[in-house]
């Protein structure tokens, strides 16, 4: 029977399957970083083995990265199972049961698209599969923080009539604010398609400099140019050859980037200058504007980390553990990011019941209440 | 006594082409300096395949001799098409040994076998990734254990340097260059190259190489009854 209280094991679960999903993404990444997708030639077979019989003393060479991928996603695939049954039967939430449901159909379309892209040796599904791989990451994360007590205890749908609701022309002032942290999300995720589109187009490299490229500040993308670049590259692995689509690719990926740390860099300082601290709740715990704070300095904090990280993939010659740290890191800005939404938009967009609301000068992050100013 | 002089004039017909048949013989030379080729470390830090090594592994772009003298170039006639004998040809072994492509750059016909040989004690997966999918070349993935049967592949398509390589071990792979006629060749470690048989005629020769000149460098030649001569000059860019 679906009860209204919080589920500490099942938050605890979905935390779980948040990790293991971290996880399966950096096993995945080390499988394109290695350029290894096609180790295992068939599927749902291992060299014509049920894939859990596999013996473990053929897992050499490209196939160990391969097919711990494949072990991997079917644990991921079997913890989804288990939370979204958990949740259809534990929680009151109906939304929040059918987001259980998504997942679930999310993670059986993941692993079919992962053995298409195998059987059927299309790269655009490989972009597909990385892209979803980190709308699932996403969506499982958002299960953890809808399971989770700090979300359930504050929630504007726990039942709360009080009259302390912002007023219209309040949430006015922080609109583009939190236009910002919605616009900065979905940034993210159009990087993390282009990343995953230069991945899986397996051309290595198509700008082999940074900050520079090509010895320039845009490089030339005319036929003979492109021809003469691949003409002087010397790859290791069975890199396709680089075309003027993915030199212009790289490009707006290092433009976007820019743009995102400026977006982020935005926020941190709404966040720092707004002059505005408030200590815990009367309850002890911590407030929606200290998450949010925290979140927008953890987000400045680890989109540095990514631009760092995508600097040290060019210098490396794209060398695996770097390259797939990116793609994690990666992952967990766009979590943040979704993270960052909900809350906003949950929390501070207005809706009645929402308790913890500042009550100095507004963040500038999200809405002030009424009267913030007095 | 008829049937002598019906057997000599068959033979003096069915001969003559072949005996004014020449071959194409010539050079290719290297102008400039390449980069250099780099060592592929994962061969050494391969459990299986660092074993099948005693010297670094490198890179072969550019095999190129003390002289200039530049290796795997693909040498074909130009505007010839629908001449192939590839289905009587004998195939074309492409052997994987030492967790390399042996040879490194071949040329076949179109509806010649190739034959993808593991003298490896180490499982393989031969990956054929051809661009002309339009034309019929089939993607294809198949798993060849050590000691394993010769895989074969036929592509009915031309294609320059169709890929082959090996997911297991990414640092392998090789390039086959398939045309639908038997005028090729691949030059040798002198760059030398020589195409046979050759039926009179003017035609345009292009010499191509996988850096050094992916579009070719073309040249117009006359091919007479002792044959002709085509040396090639590519730059390094």
């Amino acid at each position: 029977m679906p009860t209204d209280h919080h589920h500490p094991w099942l938050h605890r679960f979905a935390v779980l399957t948040a990790l293991a999903t971290l996880a399966l993404l950096g096993v995945g990444g080390l499988v394109t970083s290695h350029g290894v997708g096609m180790a295992v030639p068939d599927w749902p077979t291992t060299y014509g083995y049920n894939m859990f019989f596999f013996p473990i003393s053929k897992w050499t060479g490209g196939i160990f990265y391969e097919h711990s991928h494949r072990l991997a996603a079917s644990g991921v695939g079997l913890l989804t199972t288990i939370l979204a049954v958990w949740l259809w039967f534990a929680e009151s939430r109906r939304w929040l049961r059918w987001l259980g449901v998504i997942a679930f159909a999310l993670v059986v379309l993941q692993g079919v698209l992962g053995g298409l892209r195998v059987v059927l040796f299309k790269d655009q599904i490989g972009i597909l599969h990385a892209t979803l791989a980190q709308l699932f990451f996403a969506l499982v994360c958002s299960i953890a923080l809808f399971t989770s007590r700090w979300w359930m205890k504050r929630a504007p749908c726990a039942a709360d009539d009080d009259d302390s609701s912002p007023q219209p022309a309040v949430l006015e002032a922080s609109a583009p604010a939190r236009r910002l942290v919605l616009a900065t999300t979905l940034l993210i995720l159009c990087q993390l398609i282009l990343g995953a589109t230069m991945r899986h187009e397996h051309a290595g490299l198509a700008i082999p400099d940074f900050p520079l490229a090509y010895g320039r500040l845009w490089p030339a993308m005319d036929a003979d140019a492109v021809a003469a670049y691949n003409a002087r590259r010397i790859e290791t692995t069975a890199a396709n050859s680089i075309t003027a689509f993915q030199v212009g690719l790289q490009m707006a990926h290092r433009l976007l980037a820019v743009v995102i740390l400026v977006c982020a860099g935005t926020m941190a300082w709404r966040v720092r200058n707004s002059g505005f601290s408030q200590p815990e709740t009367p309850e002890g715990g911590t407030s929606n504007v200290q998450v949010l704070r925290r979140l927008a300095f953890l987000w400045l904090g680890l989109l540095l980390a990514q631009a760092a990280l995508g600097a040290w993939t060019i210098w490396s010659n794209k060398a695996a553990d770097v390259a797939t740290a990116h793609v994690l890191v990666g992952a967990l800005s766009l979590v943040t990011g979704v993270a960052g939404c909900l809350i906003c938009f949950r929390r501070f967009s207005g809706a009645p019941g929402a308790r913890n609301v500042p009550t100095a000068q507004g963040i500038g992050i999200c809405s002030a209440p009424a009267g913030a100013n007095s | 006594m008829k049937t002598i002089t019906l057997l000599t004039l068959s033979a003096l017909v069915c001969g003559l082409p072949t005996a004014r048949a020449g071959d194409i013989t010539g050079k290719v030379t290297l102008k400039g300096t390449p980069p250099p080729e780099k060592e592929i470390t994962q061969v050494k830090d391969d459990v299986n395949c660092g074993k099948l090594h005693n010297e670094p592994v490198k890179t072969r772009f550019y095999v190129v001799g003390s002289g200039g003298e530049l290796a795997d170039v693909f040498v074909s006639l130009k505007g010839i098409s629908g001449k192939s004998t590839g289905a009587s040809a004998p195939p074309l072994v492409i052997d994987q040994k030492g967790c390399e492509y042996i040879p490194y750059v071949a040329a076949c016909q179109t509806g010649q076998k190739i034959l993808a040989k593991n003298s490896d004690p180490v499982l393989h997966n031969v990956h054929p990734t051809p661009n002309n999918t339009v034309g019929g070349n089939k993607e294809d993935n198949r798993a060849q254990m050590a000691g394993g049967a010769d895989i074969p592949f036929v592509f009915p398509a031309a294609e320059d340097f169709l890929r082959l390589k090996c997911d297991i071990h990414p640092w392998m792979f090789s390039y086959v260059s398939v045309v639908d006629h038997p005028y090729f060749a691949v030059t040798a470690k002198d760059g030398t190259f020589k195409i046979a048989n050759v039926p009179p005629g003017k035609y345009t020769l292009v010499a191509k190489h996988r850096k050094a000149s992916l579009t070719g460098v073309e040249q117009e030649i006359e091919v007479k009854a002792d044959g002709a001569k085509a040396d090639f000059t590519l730059e390094a860019k």
